[in-house]
């Protein structure tokens, strides 16, 4: 007699804990092939509003914490996701040798983006040479909480959004990719046994329709990454409410994720501090 | 306390060759607009200096369209002669300074020494230091493709500076501008539109268009337009980011501030009391960086303020072109009605209102230096960028209260600090969060130094290696 196998509710990843959405609803999600494959949970606005709430109240320690041990954190990401390529490649479907690599494309990128912790500031950085006796120094520095809307490509495409707005400080509300939202759940699984302080990355499951735009006219929200949004009219109208405090927007762009990323996504959510200093006696 | 009274020490306007008329400036000649045109005044006096064409949204399409023909040209220079140009347009600029100088001060009303001293020695560097960039770009890290017709409306605080900022890295990367400056001061723009001229600019790389909101908003939304660099107020910025929302157009925008000026007990008064008055005073107050929040550590309150008003009290308000006058004119009816009822919001919100003795000029649009007292967090007074003469002074215990504070607001642009101990400075300038810090010093510039701000003080960095990112196709 085969054993009835024991399923994963999906909730939703918010402040380091794993709520239901607060409206009690889901939404069936299936296969390729249509096959039911789980219930996960259809974020409301009050979910929005919350992990917005989280990701703000884990920004403080997060950015403040050494460049150094946001690159262990992010490497020890990579660590439990390469823990679990078994598990994801079954949860990503489709060709076995096809699904494995994109699991291990995604261990590789987060590798790649922890490198970058303590790096990024000596590129986008300058100590710059004032006519006068004034020491003038540059930083980047993160610009707060950012808002991602995600590609629909579940794993790879997430971590090629989340890694760079996190690996230099910001913390994050990422809408998972609507058809394909279960990889996203069980990436939080991962984000939550890698030391990665609950609030950094707040996942939603959902209406893109339905969150985006909340998140884009949120007075708390500084960044706004629409990658994913796939609807002209409804990009332009997160764009159109980002505008009200001034957000830094990403606009909507299709991505090979399997491509040298380049450091552009870590520089569009980063701000640039100026210092001046006189030199004297 | 009056040791030594001054002479009036008048700088000549003779220098100043005024036009009755000025008309646009596209495809390298000056044409008539179709729209109406405007009066530009002395603010100081309120006597007309000209008369100015306004551009339609048919004219700013006629200068975008000369922009995009220049811009194949221009893009395809090698960077070293796109350099020359810029070298000598920063030559003429500095030949032609106490021109620039004087007729800045005519029409913008701030001080013939901030003129001569500040703002044209700036534009000329800022100039400059871009031209040296544009044969120099690969080493940049953001490639080497211009984006196109750049789209640029400036403000009034600092006409020549501004116009500067914006076109000398929108020309070094290759691209052509369509500039738009401030109506209440489109003269030095105009005159900046003979020196390209002088410079033998091909034409339409650089196309002045003058007006107001409307041709500026024409500028914006422009659909040939791909970049557009504003600076100006949080409000139009508003404005303008949604516009150029789900168009293509790279934006970058410079807007309002609320900077908190940090004073700990340990600073050096005197160098601190200069700086508070360097950074609220300075260009009457017209300056988005201002420090117009004093912070100051409740143990020092007295002992400051009084050194303070001491100080203030020496400032000399009155003719611009007087070379010995610290604080000139407000730049218009309109600012001058800003300030003045934000100052009486100030009175009616419980805030303690002081101003030295000074007498202000019957002609001309006039308001003296302005400290309060008592301003609490929620006051207007505190929360909202007044763009004049006017400090508010608030107070802290301790260093966590001073940057609480400091952040308190939705601006995000500069801030300063004062203290004798170092470690303090880097703590504090850490959690800071504005784009730029002046620490023991206050309003300093430079075109190697990027500037920009944070939260709704708006996006994008102008100077340095950073400001080449605005205008690159990265």
């Amino acid at each position: 007699m085969s054993r009835l196998s024991v399923r994963k509710t999906y909730k939703l990843y918010i402040g380091g804990a794993f709520p239901r959405s607060e409206s009690g609803r889901s939404y069936p999600v299936t296969s390729a092939k249509g096959d039911f494959l789980a219930n996960a949970s259809l974020a409301s606005r009050k979910d929005a509003r919350d992990a917005v709430v989280a990701a703000r109240k884990a920004f403080a320690g997060w950015s403040g914490a050494t460049p150094y041990n946001r690159g262990q954190i992010l490497y020890r990401v990579a660590e439990m996701l390469e823990g679990r390529r078994a598990q994801f490649a079954d949860e990503l479907g489709g060709g076995k040798r096809a699904a494995l690599e994109r699991v291990d494309a995604a261990i590789d990128r987060l590798v790649w983006y922890a490198g970058w912790s303590d790096k990024i500031a000596a590129l986008h950085g300058a100590a710059n040479p004032v006519a006068g006796p004034y020491f003038n120094l540059s930083t980047p520095e993160p610009t707060g909480v950012v808002a991602i809307v995600a590609p629909a490509d579940p794993l790879l495409g997430l971590v090629s959004v989340v890694a760079p707005v996190i690996v230099t400080g910001n913390t994050c509300v990422v809408v998972a990719s609507e058809p394909a939202p279960l990889p996203s759940i069980t990436l939080a699984e991962v984000l939550a046994t890698s030391d990665l302080p609950g609030g950094v990355v707040n996942i939603l499951t959902g209406r893109q329709a339905e969150l985006a735009p909340w998140l884009s006219a949120h007075m708390d929200v500084n960044g706004l990454d629409l990658t994913g949004v796939a609807d002209p009219d409804l990009a332009l109208s997160c764009e159109q409410a980002a505008a009200e405090n001034l957000k830094r927007v990403a606009r909507p762009v299709e991505e090979d994720w399997s491509a040298d990323p380049g450091i552009a996504r870590m520089t569009r959510f980063l701000e640039t501090k100026t210092v001046w200093h006189p030199i004297g006696v | 306390m009056a040791i030594f009274e001054y002479a009036p020490a008048p700088e000549s306007r003779d220098v100043v060759d005024l036009r009755s008329s000025y008309g646009l400036f596209v495809n390298g000649e000056f044409v008539e607009g179709s729209g109406k045109p405007f009066k530009t005044v002395n603010p100081a006096t309120e006597e007309t200096l000209a008369e100015v064409a306004t551009a339609t949204s048919d004219d700013v399409d006629r200068a975008v369209q000369a922009a995009r023909k220049a811009f194949g040209v221009w893009s395809a220079l090698p960077g070293g002669e796109r350099a020359k140009y810029l070298f000598r347009i920063a030559r003429i600029i500095q030949e032609r300074a106490r021109e620039l100088a004087v007729l800045e001060s005519l029409d913008n009303g701030k001080p013939i020494r901030e003129s001569r001293d500040f703002d044209l020695p700036q534009a000329a560097a800022h100039f400059f230091y871009y031209a040296g960039w544009a044969d120099k770009l690969e080493y940049a890290g953001f490639g080497t493709k211009p984006l196109g017709v750049a789209g640029q409306v400036i403000p009034w605080n600092f006409p020549l500076l501004m116009l500067a900022w914006k076109i000398a890295p929108a020309l070094a990367c290759g691209n052509t501008v369509v500039l738009k400056p401030a109506e209440t001061t489109p003269l030095t723009a105009l005159l900046f539109a003979d020196i390209c001229r002088q410079a033998e600019l091909p034409p339409g790389v650089v196309n002045i268009v003058t007006g107001a909101g409307e041709t500026g908003a024409a500028v914006v939304a422009h659909t040939d337009v791909d970049k557009v660099a504003f600076t100006g107020s949080t409000e139009v910025g508003r404005i303008i980011a949604r516009t150029v929302a789900g168009t293509g157009k790279k934006l970058t925008l410079e807007l309002g501030g609320k900077a908190a000026n940090i004073v700990f007990e340990d600073a050096a008064i005197d160098q601190a009391v200069e700086g508070i008055v360097n950074g609220i005073f300075f260009n009457q107050g017209h300056v988005c960086c201002a420090g117009s929040r004093l912070l100051v550590q409740e143990s020092i309150q007295d002992e400051l303020l009084a050194a303070l008003k001491r100080r203030v009290a020496t400032l000399r308000v009155g003719d611009p072109l007087d070379k010995n006058t610290d604080v000139g004119a407000v730049n218009s009816a309109e600012q001058l009605a800003r300030i003045r009822r934000l100052s009486e919001l100030g009175e009616s919100e419980g805030a303690e209102r002081w101003s030295p003795a000074c007498e202000l000029p019957d002609r001309g649009f006039w308001f003296p230096p302005t400290l309060f007292t008592g301003v609490a967090q929620s006051h207007t007074i505190a929360r909202e960028e007044v763009f004049g003469p006017v400090l508010s002074v608030l107070t802290f215990r301790t260093p966590a209260e001073a940057v609480e504070k400091a952040n308190n607001t939705p601006y995000g642009l500069s801030a300063g600090v004062w203290t004798e101990k170092g470690s303090r400075i880097l703590w504090t300038a850490e959690r800071l969060r504005a784009g730029v810090v002046w620490a023991n010093t206050f309003n300093k510039f430079d075109p190697a130094s990027p500037f920009g701000g944070y939260k709704e003080s708006g996006f994008g960095r102008e100077g340095g290696l950073h400001g080449l990112e605005a205008y690159l196709d990265v």
